[in-house]
């Protein structure tokens, strides 16, 4: 039984992961309607700028601050000068310049820094949260930014003028521009704060993982897991999907006999597709009715 | 969302060039083609033969993803599985089953179009890119499947199986690797045309209808549960008898082949090929065998960023692949009939 | 300039040379010539794997400087690595080229055990040396039924064994779990635990990890649920410096074994936290770069001048442009041995001649010796403990018992 409660915590604490990222793979879904599956490699550059800033003896929150303003200029500008030309190509021309964006980054990254990990500070420092052993600071300190990021998330999209342009924007490019909104830099913007959320991420996963330029890789999949379990359109099911996959991956691997360990991912996986089955857009999406 | 999803694959433009009609251009192009095709394996290095060997395998690969994709709008970003599941059912039946390689391929072949069948099934109820995420997840999967413990006995587990590379039969005085191309070229040719008789079919029009407009493919009778499952199935028997070609042609498989690194190369294949151009996926073999050697010629520290900046170059190049550009290069000279 | 220590020791071995009564004559087999000796590598530049691509780069660097020297016997070292993005086909491919169309003499360091399995019977069937292998496999050290292949670090499943010995003798009562990775290096090293076990100590858990895991957190927490009082952790660098933090966060202080693979001092126990890894027990055979203990040693002084002027962009920290160093040393004895014989059998027959070649980077006391029936280079190894800042060597210098 304290195994189990162990297994669901520590799940919780990876889920906080998968839930930060999964907050920024909404981001940009609701920015552009595509899935960037560079996003991933762009947090991970992120976090190598603030680590190198922190090595040049900035102090964490300026660095902090700092990485979150760089990332979210080299996404306005990837935005513009990558992907502006081909905008109007179809969906797979996109996907292919996301692998081809994915492959620049890694390679990049990890010529510049090498591949050995570096070990990132934590602000919320790795001491066991009031003195039990279950949960550390930090990662209670991840899941509350996580939360923060949620409702700031939800405000912006819900309530404010920027918001609510971006998202008509993403979902119907025409009839926005019909009605005022300039498309173009709602996508660019759309861009930069995804890609300043995905630094956000990357800074709080990097000290429990350690930094490397493959940090991303498997983490960003576990994101698009978690988005889509919960839905793309909602950053709440985002989150929930986040901690959902986190916990199962963990029980999963834990508690089914024979082939769990070897197959956690796997099954995993299942699961996701699984849900899918039974409900196409995630449990919080919204069914998008297509117009004949 | 369907129409902005795929590209549109346009009927081959009817005109003449140069007073000789297209048809017969066309007809010329590929007469010259084979004629090349057929000469390689007396003019090159064995070790360029065997390159040739792999880029054809892999353009039937990249076919069978484009008969899903480019004609009947379901993405797939996972058929590295349905390549591993040929490659090994014809590695477990020269291994335990001690059948000659010409036995596999028919073999890999109908096992992996009911693998894709019965994929395509819930497949149906996903769309756009929550069916891309699944089929992804299907490529990240594989490999861990492969290797785990209740399948070692039969898969080798993380070793793998090691096969015997065959040579050619009937006292042919070929060496095994000009015999490998031949039988790949065969086989290669022996798909196209069943492809494109199979894209030109009442069948295939309703792949196409569907891919164009599900509801009104389905209001005017067409099954649109079942022809998007057999095009799954059909898409992963090409796959699968490419992957058992690679197999006996690479003589080893293991899981580390089959990653979704290879899915991802036969997803840019087809799109640098161009999405819904049967000869465009020719191209894409020879992009996903070749590029990568170029690119890490230009650099060793930053192979990977030379492979993705010439990627971005083709697309900006060639937005609808190097099929489109063809077309569009066809389009300036010819004189259109009508 | 090459140092005193190395000339000493290949001085040494040059007497051996100086036997062979084909040095008399030149003789070469493709890829040789008056003034060029071609060496084909396979390495993953690209993909997922790409952080051992420092390997390759590193032996490139260090050959230029053996050119710049003045080569090996006036010959100048054409060096072609090719990358095989850790894929067997791939490395099929590579290797194919190498052999074919550049015509290399030999293919030296290609890495990692799948792409190597891949190779394995073309370069048998084709006669071309498949030398020092970058890989930890058992399987490399087989010269009845593969003579022309040699594998170079110490084999997994020995160093497995030599931990085995170590519990059997101070802890037999222990209690001992697995962590490792799901592939065939964490098979081998957990089926060389086992064998050096023969069962007379229980393993309560065994919890595997894939590469593609984010953390391996979760396996830890079961690893301890297990009441282990033995950890023997077979992880790549990352996972163990997590497992080691992960285990300082729980509490969980078993006696810990960390496999060689992962046991830098710079890249995985100053990240994980020297705190959190006081007390680990690993062994080793060649100098940590990071560790002090080496801070004046003249073998540590040299390959760091070397990275200054030759790999100013190389990673000091990673072990990896240590051991590229030091597998290129081995690599430049074998050939120097060859004289004007540079024939693949005899490159095969020197490689398999190496008597107590010491390349300055082992460990003191740790030799390379081969024979025509002994294809493991590296066999010896000695258990080391952390001591919070650096590795503390203790016990007799332990040879591996697989394969010799």
């Amino acid at each position: 039984m304290e195994l189990l409660l162990h297994q669901v915590l520590a799940g919780l604490a990876t889920g906080g992961i998968y839930a930060c990222m999964a907050l920024a793979v909404v981001m940009i879904y609701q920015a552009i309607d595509h899935l960037n599956f560079a996003q991933g490699e762009m947090a991970m550059f992120s976090t190598f700028i603030a680590w190198q800033l922190l090595q040049w003896g900035v102090p964490y929150w300026a660095a902090f601050v700092l990485t979150i303003a760089i990332s979210f200029l080299a996404g306005v500008v990837i935005e513009r000068t990558v992907f502006k030309p081909i905008h109007k190509a179809p969906v797979l021309t996109h996907v292919v310049m996301f692998i081809a964006l994915f492959a620049i980054i890694n390679s990049a990254a990890g010529f510049i820094w090498d591949f050995t990990i570096k070990s990132v500070p934590s602000p919320f420092g790795t001491q066991p949260l009031f003195g039990q052993r279950l949960i550390s600071a930090h990662d209670a300190g991840m899941i509350a930014v996580t939360l923060v990021l949620l409702v700031l998330l939800y405000l912006f999209f819900r309530h404010t003028r920027v918001g609510l342009a971006m998202r008509a924007a993403a979902a119907n490019p025409d009839s926005a521009r019909l009605a005022g909104i300039r498309v173009g830099w709602m996508v660019a913007l759309g861009w930069g704060m995804a890609a300043a959320v995905g630094s956000v991420a990357g800074m709080l996963i990097a000290p429990v993982v350690f930094l490397e330029p493959n940090m991303m890789l498997s983490i960003l999949l576990y994101g698009f897991a978690a988005a889509v379990v919960g839905g793309l359109t909602s950053p709440g099911g985002a989150v929930f999907g986040g901690f959902a996959v986190g916990v199962v991956e963990n029980l999963a691997g834990t508690f089914i006999p024979y082939v769990g360990r070897e197959l956690k991912l796997s099954i995993a996986l299942f699961i996701i597709v699984a849900v899918l089955i039974v409900k196409p857009s995630g449990l919080f999406g919204r069914r998008v009715v297509t117009r004949v | 969302m369907h129409d902005r999803a795929v590209a549109h694959v346009k009927s081959p433009p009817a005109g003449t060039l140069a007073g000789v009609s297209l048809d017969i251009w066309r007809r010329l192009a590929i007469a010259g083609a084979l004629a090349v095709a057929l000469a390689v394996p007396f003019a090159a290095k064995n070790f360029f033969i065997f390159q040739m060997t792999l880029a054809i395998i892999y353009a039937i690969a990249i076919l069978g993803l484009n008969l899903l994709t480019g004609f009947n709008g379901q993405f797939s970003l996972g058929h590295s599985a349905f390549y591993a599941l040929g490659a090994y059912t014809a590695a477990i039946m020269m291994e335990h089953g001690g059948l000659g390689y010409y036995w596999t391929l028919p073999a890999a072949g109908m096992v992996c179009f009911v693998a894709g069948f019965l994929f395509g099934l819930p497949a149906l109820r996903l769309e756009g890119i929550y069916l891309a995420l699944a089929t992804f997840a299907l490529a990240v999967a594989m490999p861990q499947i492969l290797k785990s413990t209740p399948l070692e006995p039969w898969t080798g587990g993380v070793q793998g199986i090691v096969i015997i590379k065959p040579d050619a039969p009937f006292g042919l005085p070929l060496n095994s690797d000009q015999w490998l191309y031949f039988l790949s070229l065969a086989v290669a040719l022996v798909l196209y045309a069943c492809a494109v008789n199979l894209v030109g079919s009442r069948t295939g029009r309703a792949m196409i209808a569907i891919r164009d407009h599900p509801i009104a493919a389905s209001a005017m009778g067409i099954n649109v549960s079942l022809y998007k499952s057999l095009t799954f199935g059909v898409s992963a028997l090409y796959t699968g008898v490419a992957g058992a070609l690679g197999a006996v042609a690479i003589s080893f498989v293991a899981p580390d082949s089959f990653t979704f690194v290879l899915a991802i190369g036969l997803f840019v294949g087809l799109v640098v090929g161009g999405v819904g151009s049967i000869p465009g996926t020719l191209f894409g073999g020879l992009f996903v065998l070749f590029v990568p050697n170029i690119a890490e010629h230009i650099s060793k520290g930053l192979a990977g960023a030379a492979y993705g900046v010439i990627l971005m170059l083709i697309i900006y190049a060639m937005p609808s692949g190097a099929a489109g550009l063809c077309r569009l290069i066809i389009g300036k000279f010819v004189r259109h009939g009508r | 300039m090459l140092s005193r220590r190395l000339l000493m020791a290949t001085a040494a071995a040059g007497l051996v040379a100086v036997a062979t009564p084909a040095a008399a004559q030149k003789k070469y087999d493709t890829g040789a010539s008056d003034t060029e000796i071609k060496i084909g590598n396979i390495n993953p530049y690209s993909g997922p794997a790409s952080a051992y691509g420092l390997i390759g780069r590193t032996i490139g660097a260090y050959f230029k400087k053996v050119n710049d020297d003045g080569g090996i016997n006036g010959r100048k070292i054409n060096y072609i690595s090719y990358d095989d993005g850790y894929s067997p086909p791939k490395a099929v491919e590579q290797a194919r080229k190498l052999v074919e169309s550049d015509e290399v003499l030999l293919i030296f360091q290609s890495l990692g055990t799948p792409s190597n399995t891949a190779i394995h019977k073309y370069m048998n069937a084709k006669k071309v040396p498949q030398l020092f292998v970058a890989t930890g496999a058992t399987k490399w050290g087989d010269p009845k039924s593969f003579p022309w292949t040699m594998g170079w670090q110490p084999n997994y499943q020995s160093e497995g064994r030599i931990y085995a010995q170590y519990l059997l003798k101070n802890h037999p009562q222990g209690k001992v779990a697995i962590l490792y990775q799901n592939d065939d290096y964490g098979k081998d090293y957990v089926k060389g635990l086992k064998d050096g076990l023969g069962g007379k100590i229980k393993i309560v858990a065994e919890a595997p990890y894939e590469p593609a895991d984010p953390t391996v957190d979760s396996q830890i927490i079961s690893l301890k649920a297990s009441g282990a009082d033995v950890f023997f952790n077979v992880t790549t660098p990352k996972f163990a410096a997590q497992a080691i933090k992960k285990m300082h966060e729980i509490g969980w202080k078993p006696v810990h074994l960390l496999n060689n693979v992962s046991n830098s001092v710079g890249s995985v126990l100053k990240p994980a936290g020297f705190e959190a890894a006081k007390g680990i027990l690993s062994t080793g055979y060649i100098k940590d770069a990071t560790d002090p203990t080496w801070k004046d040693d003249a073998g540590l002084k040299e390959w760091a001048a070397f990275m200054d002027k030759y790999f100013p962009e190389g990673d000091k920290t990673s072990s990896f442009t240590v051991y590229g160093y030091t597998v290129a040393q081995t690599l430049v004895q074998v050939l120097k041995q060859c004289g004007d014989d540079l024939t693949r059998a005899n490159v095969m027959k020197q490689a398999a001649s190496l008597k107590d070649f010491a390349p300055p980077m082992l460990l003191p006391g740790i030799k390379i010796n081969t024979s025509s029936t002994d294809f493991y280079p590296i066999e010896q190894m000695q258990m080391q403990r952390f001591t919070g800042e650096r590795w503390e060597l203790f016990g007799p210098i332990i040879s591996g018992e697989v394969g010799s």
